[in-house]
C-alpha cells in the first residue's frame, strides 16, 4: 500500500472558528487506490478538514498538495478542477429539481442557448453504469429515498471527473441494506482508480471498508491505524481519548405490569395509505422491547400514534391502564409518557431557542418551573445546569442555542430532558443514529438505568447492533405489521435479519 | 368529521349553490326546454335559447364585418339553475367522507371547476336582461392585465433566485415617474413617438436602478428582504412626487401616448384578432415576456441555476456557482421589467403622470406570481384573471347592476382564495426565498 504514489496530502491545516480551534495543524496524506477512514467524535473538526480542501473554507494556515503539488484552493471550483469530489454530511440537493438538472449544474451541457439535457443524461446513464449507480435520469430528486439521493451525489462528483471522492458520514442516514450498497460502489470505485476519505463514527464500518485509518479528536490527528490490526475497541479507546465499553452490561429483567398496551392498532401515513396495520402488543413495566425493522415499515408512524402526533385510524393504545388514542400530545405527556423522537431536529428540539428553555418545552406551565403565570428562572436554570452537567452535554453553557450545538449534543440535551421527566413509558426511537461511540455508550447506560428503574421501555432503532444488545424481547416490523416477537436470548442477527427482510418464521423452517 | 379545506369548501359551495337555486326556482317559468336554434339574419349564427319573453344574457361579439358579429344569447335562469345544480353537487359530493386518493382528487377537482365557473356566472348574471360587448371585455381584460403580468413576470425573475421583492410596486412608479419626465425633457427635440420610446428607456433603467439598491441592501448587506422592499416604495412614493412636483408640472401640458397599431394578417382573425393582436407596444411586450421568462427559467443554463440558487444556495455553491452574483443580476433584470410595466401607466395609457398611479398593481401582480406558483404562464393566467375583475367592474357601472361595486371587485379575489387557499396544493414559493445567504 504504502508504495502507491500520495494523491492529496494536507500539512499542518489550521481553521479557527470563533472561539473554537476546530483544525489544530492537521498532517494527512490520501495514496492513490485506498479507502483512508477518517474516525473522530462529533465535532473533532472532521467536517471542517474535507470543508478546507473541497474549498468552502479558507485554511488559516497550513498547506494542501495534490500530486505532490502545493495547490491554492479558493473555491469549490479550484476543487473541482483539481479532481477533488465531495458528497456532504448534509446532502447538497435541489429537491424540485430532475437527477439530470442536479448533476448538470454548474458545469451545463449546452446547445446554442439552451440547455442539453438529454447529453447529461447520457453521461449520466454511462458513468451510472460503469460504477454500478443505479438511478433514474428523470426522477425528481425529492421522490427518491435518501440511499438513491445519495448516489445522485456519488454521481455527481464523478460527473465532474474526480478521482479524489470525499465520503462525509455517507452511512449516517442510511439502512444497513444501503450500506451495503455503499461499499460495494466504493470497491467498484477504487477498482476504477478512484481514491476515497470516508468519514465515519461507526467502527464496524471503518474496520470493514477502509484500508488506512486516521483517528480525529478536538481538531488534532491523535493516530492512526491498520485495520488489520485494529479494534473496535482500540479505536474508540482513540477516538474518545479513555477506555469505552461497546457491549452494554445488563442484567435479566424483571418485567412487571404492563404500561403499554397497543390493541389492534391502525394508522395511515402521510398520503393516508395504511402504515400500521391493525397491531397488538404490549411493552411491561422494567422491560426494554426493541422494535427492529428496515426504515419505512410503520415504525415512524407507530411511534407518532402512540404519542399522539398522529391520529389513529382504528384500535386502542392504553397507558398504565389509562385510554389515551387520539389524545393531545400534551395529555399523552402528562400520563407519563417520556418520547426521544426519531428527528430530534423536527420533534425534539427548537433549535433557535438556548438550552435551558428547550428543558422545559413540555413543561413550562408546571411547577417548579412555573410560578403562577410567570416563569421561575431559577428552578430553570438550576434544573438546566444539572441536566447539562448529568448528562455531558458539552456547551460553552445553558443560554446558547441549541441549534449550535453538534448533533451528539443535541441528542444528549433531549435524553436529558426525556430521562429525567419522571415516566412510565419511554419511547426512545434511532436514540444513536448520528452519535459517536463515547454517547451511544452513555445513552446506553442511561436506558438500561430507565428500565431498571421500573420504566418500561420502547426501542425503535434501524441499527440491528443496538437492538440487539439492549433489548430483553425484540419484535420485528415488516410493512406496517409485527411478523414476529422473540425473547432476546433467542434472537441472533441472521434470524431478526431475515425477519426483518420480510422472511416469515414459517417460510424459514421449510429449508 | 375532521374539518379539512375539502369540507369548508364544500359547505361554501353548497350554500352558495342553495341560494342560487332557490333564486332561480322562484322563477320557473323561466326555466326552458334545452333547444338551440339558428337566426337566419346571420352568417355566423347567434347561438341562442328558442323561448319568448325569457329573461336573457346577450354577450355580444361584433365585428367590422357585419357578418362575423355573432351574439350569444343565454337564458338567466336555466343557466343560474345548472350552475346551482352544480354547485350544490360538487358540495354535497365533497362532503361524502370518502377516504381513498381517487376520490380525494375527484373532489377537488370538482371544487376548482365550481370556483372557475364563479367568474362568467358573475359576468352572467350581471348581464341579466341586457346585452354586453364581450370583444371589449376581453380586450380590456388584457389590456389592464398587462401591468399586473409584467409585473409577475419581475417578481417571478427576483424571487426564483431566491429575493423576496415586494418593491415591485415602488419600481414600477419609479418607473413611470422618470420614464415620463425623460420624455417631456426630450419631446421638443424629437418629433413623432421617439420620445415616447426614449422615455421608455429611461423607465427601465429607473426601474433595474431601484433594483440594485434593493440588491445591494438585501443580497451585500443581508438586510431583511420585506424590509429593504418596504423602504423601496416608501422612498419611491416620496421620490416620484417630488419629481411631478418640482419638474411635471413646469412642463408643457400636451402630451400623447404610444399608438396602437394591428399586427397584420393576424389582427383580421374574429375574436382574437382584436383582443390579441390589436394593441400597443408595452401590451405586446407581456406576450413576448412571458415567453422569454418561461424558456429562460427552464430552458437555459441560467434559468437552471436561478432555480438552483432560489431552492438551495448552498447546494449551488459547492457546485462553484456564484450565488450573489446570480441574485443580483436576478433581481436587476426583474427591476428592469418592472420599469416597463411602469412605463404602460404613463407612456402607454394615461399620457401624463399621477403620485401613486400605480394604485397598488405592484402588489397585485405579486398576487398573480403567488396565484401561479412563480411559473411565468400561471402568474400570467393570474394577471388575466384580475385584468378580468377590473374590466368587469367598469363594464357593471355601465350595466347599472343593483349589487354594489365593491363586491363584484372582490370575485377575483375570492376565486384566488378559493384556487389558492390550498385546493391545488400549498402555494410552493422557492425554498430559499427571503434567506439571505451566508458561505460559512
Ligand atoms: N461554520 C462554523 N462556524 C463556527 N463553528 C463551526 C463551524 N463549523 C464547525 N464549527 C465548529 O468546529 C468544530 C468542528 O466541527 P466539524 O468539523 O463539523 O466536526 P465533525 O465533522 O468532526 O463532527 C465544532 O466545534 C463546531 O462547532
Ligand atoms: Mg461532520
Amino acid at each position: 500500500m504504502s508504495e502507491a504514489p500520495v494523491v492529496l496530502e494536507v500539512r499542518g491545516l489550521t481553521k479557527r472558528f470563533p472561539g473554537v480551534l476546530a483544525n489544530d495543524h492537521i498532517d494527512l496524506k490520501l495514496h492513490q487506490g485506498e479507502v483512508l477512514g477518517l474516525l473522530g467524535e462529533n465535532g473533532a473538526g472532521k467536517s471542517t478538514l474535507m470543508n478546507m480542501i473541497y474549498g468552502l473554507y479558507s485554511p488559516d494556515e497550513g498547506e494542501i498538495l495534490v500530486n505532490g503539488k502545493p495547490v491554492n484552493i479558493k473555491n469549490p471550483n479550484d476543487a473541482i478542477a483539481l479532481g477533488i469530489g465531495m458528497v456532504h454530511q448534509h446532502f447538497q440537493l435541489v429537491p424540485v429539481l430532475t437527477v439530470t438538472e442536479n448533476i448538470m449544474l454548474g458545469t451545463e451541457s449546452v446547445r446554442g442557448p439552451f440547455l442539453d439535457r438529454h447529453k447529461a443524461r447520457q453521461r449520466i446513464l454511462q458513468i451510472s453504469q460503469q460504477y454500478g449507480l443505479d438511478v433514474d435520469p428523470d426522477a425528481l430528486v425529492q421522490d427518491l429515498p435518501v440511499g438513491v439521493q445519495q448516489r445522485v451525489e456519488i454521481i455527481k462528483a464523478l460527473y465532474r471527473h474526480a478521482n479524489i471522492l470525499i465520503l462525509d458520514e455517507p452511512s449516517a442516514v442510511l439502512t444497513p441494506q444501503e450500506t451495503q450498497g455503499l461499499f460495494q460502489v466504493m470497491r467498484t470505485l477504487i477498482d476504477q482508480g478512484v481514491s476515497i476519505i470516508f468519514i465515519s463514527h461507526k467502527l464496524k464500518e471503518v474496520l470493514h471498508i477502509c484500508d488506512n485509518i486516521a483517528v480525529l479528536r478536538l481538531g488534532k490527528v491523535v493516530g492512526s491505524a491498520d485495520p488489520k490490526t485494529a479494534t473496535q475497541e482500540s479505536l474508540a479507546s482513540m477516538m474518545v481519548g479513555r477506555e469505552v465499553l461497546l457491549r452494554v452490561e445488563k442484567s435479566p429483567a424483571t418485567p412487571g405490569e404492563p404500561v403499554l398496551a397497543v390493541q389492534n392498532l391502525t394508522v395511515q401515513d402521510d398520503r393516508n395509505l395504511i402504515a400500521v396495520n391493525n397491531l397488538t402488543f404490549d411493552v411491561h413495566a422494567g422491560e426494554i422491547l426493541g422494535i427492529a425493522g428496515v426504515q419505512g415499515n410503520g415504525q415512524t408512524e407507530l411511534v407518532e400514534a402512540i404519542t399522539s402526533l398522529r391520529p389513529v385510524v382504528g384500535g386502542k393504545i392504553i397507558v398504565a391502564g389509562k385510554d389515551v388514542t387520539n389524545f393531545t400530545p400534551r395529555k399523552v405527556t402528562e400520563t407519563g409518557v417520556s418520547h426521544v423522537p426519531e428527528d430530534r431536529q423536527k420533534h425534539g428540539m427548537v433549535s433557535s431557542f438556548s438550552i435551558r428553555d428547550n428543558m422545559r418545552l413540555q413543561t413550562y406551565y408546571k411547577k417548579p418551573f412555573a410560578k403562577g403565570i410567570v416563569a421561575n428562572d431559577k428552578a430553570i436554570n438550576q434544573a438546566s445546569e444539572q441536566w447539562v452537567a448529568e448528562y455531558d452535554v458539552r456547551t460553552p453553557s445553558i443560554f446558547v442555542s441549541m441549534g449550535s450545538l453538534s448533533g451528539g449534543n443535541q441528542q444528549k440535551a433531549v435524553v436529558a430532558r426525556e430521562f429525567t421527566r419522571a415516566s412510565k413509558l419511554l419511547i426512545v426511537a434511532q436514540p444513536t443514529r448520528g452519535v459517536d461511540v463515547g454517547s451511544i455508550e452513555f445513552i446506553h447506560k442511561q436506558i438500561v438505568k430507565m428500565r431498571d428503574a421500573g420504566t418500561g421501555v420502547l426501542l425503535v432503532s434501524t441499527e440491528l447492533d443496538e437492538i440487539l444488545s439492549l433489548s430483553d424481547r425484540i419484535a420485528v416490523m415488516y410493512a406496517g405489521e409485527i411478523i414476529a416477537i422473540i425473547p432476546a436470548a433467542d434472537a441472533d442477527r441472521e434470524r431478526i435479519g431475515l425477519l426483518m427482510a420480510g422472511v416469515r418464521e414459517g417460510a424459514v423452517q421449510h429449508e | 368529521m375532521k374539518i379539512t379545506r375539502t369540507f369548508i369548501f364544500s359547505i361554501v359551495f353548497l350554500l352558495a349553490g342553495g341560494l342560487l337555486l332557490i333564486a332561480a326556482l322562484q322563477r320557473t317559468n323561466e326555466i326552458v326546454p334545452y333547444r338551440m336554434t339558428t337566426l337566419p339574419q346571420h352568417v355566423v349564427p347567434s347561438v341562442a335559447f328558442e323561448a319568448p319573453g325569457v329573461t336573457t344574457s346577450i354577450l355580444r361579439f361584433p365585428n367590422e364585418d357585419d357578418s362575423l358579429s355573432f351574439n350569444l344569447e343565454i337564458p338567466t335562469v336555466s343557466y343560474s339553475l345548472i350552475v346551482a345544480l352544480l354547485f350544490v353537487g360538487v358540495g354535497t359530493y365533497g362532503l361524502v367522507p370518502l377516504q381513498n386518493e381517487r376520490a380525494q382528487r375527484t373532489k377537488t377537482n370538482g371544487l376548482i371547476l365550481a370556483g372557475i365557473l364563479i367568474i362568467p356566472t358573475v359576468l352572467i348574471l350581471a348581464a341579466a336582461g341586457q346585452s354586453t360587448n364581450m370583444i371589449s371585455m376581453l380586450g380590456a381584460s388584457f389590456r389592464l392585465g398587462t401591468p399586473i403580468i409584467i409585473g409577475a413576470m419581475a417578481g417571478i425573475w427576483c424571487e426564483r433566485s431566491g429575493v423576496v421583492n415586494i418593491a415591485i410596486e415602488g419600481m414600477m412608479l419609479t418607473g413611470a415617474a422618470f420614464g415620463f419626465v425623460a420624455y417631456t425633457f426630450v419631446t421638443a427635440s424629437i418629433p413623432g413617438q421617439g420620445g415616447l420610446w426614449i422615455g421608455i428607456a429611461v423607465a427601465v433603467a429607473s426601474g433595474g436602478l431601484m433594483a440594485l439598491l434593493h440588491a445591494w441592501l438585501s443580497v451585500t448587506f443581508k438586510t431583511d428582504q420585506i424590509i429593504s422592499g418596504t423602504v423601496i416604495n416608501i422612498m419611491a412614493l416620496g421620490l416620484t412626487a417630488f419629481m411631478r412636483r418640482e419638474v411635471i408640472l413646469n412642463a408643457d401640458a400636451s402630451f400623447e401616448t404610444l399608438s396602437e397599431f394591428s399586427i397584420p394578417l393576424l389582427s383580421k382573425i374574429p375574436v382574437l384578432g382584436e383582443v390579441l393582436f390589436t394593441g400597443k407596444p408595452i401590451f405586446f411586450s407581456m406576450f413576448l415576456l412571458v415567453i422569454l421568462t418561461h424558456v429562460m427559467l427552464y430552458y437555459t443554463r441560467w434559468g437552471l441555476r436561478t432555480r438552483a440558487v432560489g431552492e438551495n444556495p448552498h447546494a449551488a455553491d459547492t457546485l462553484g456557482i456564484n450565488v450573489q452574483r446570480n441574485r443580483y443580476i436576478n433581481v436587476i433584470i426583474g427591476g428592469l421589467i418592472a420599469g416597463l410595466a411602469g412605463a404602460w401607466f404613463s407612456l402607454e395609457t394615461a399620457g401624463g403622470f399621477r403620485d401613486g398611479m400605480t394604485s397598488g398593481t405592484g402588489f397585485i401582480a405579486l398576487a398573480a406570481m403567488i396565484f401561479g406558483k412563480w411559473t411565468p404562464f400561471g402568474a400570467a393566467a393570474g394577471g388575466l384573471l384580475f385584468g378580468f375583475s377590473q374590466a368587469l367592474d367598469t363594464r357593471f357601472q355601465l350595466l347599472n347592476v343593483p349589487i354594489p361595486v365593491q363586491f363584484v371587485q372582490m370575485t377575483p379575489y375570492l376565486v384566488t382564495m378559493i384556487v389558492l387557499a390550498g385546493l391545488v396544493g400549498r402555494a410552493t414559493a422557492p425554498k430559499a426565498v427571503g434567506q439571505p445567504y451566508e458561505k460559512e
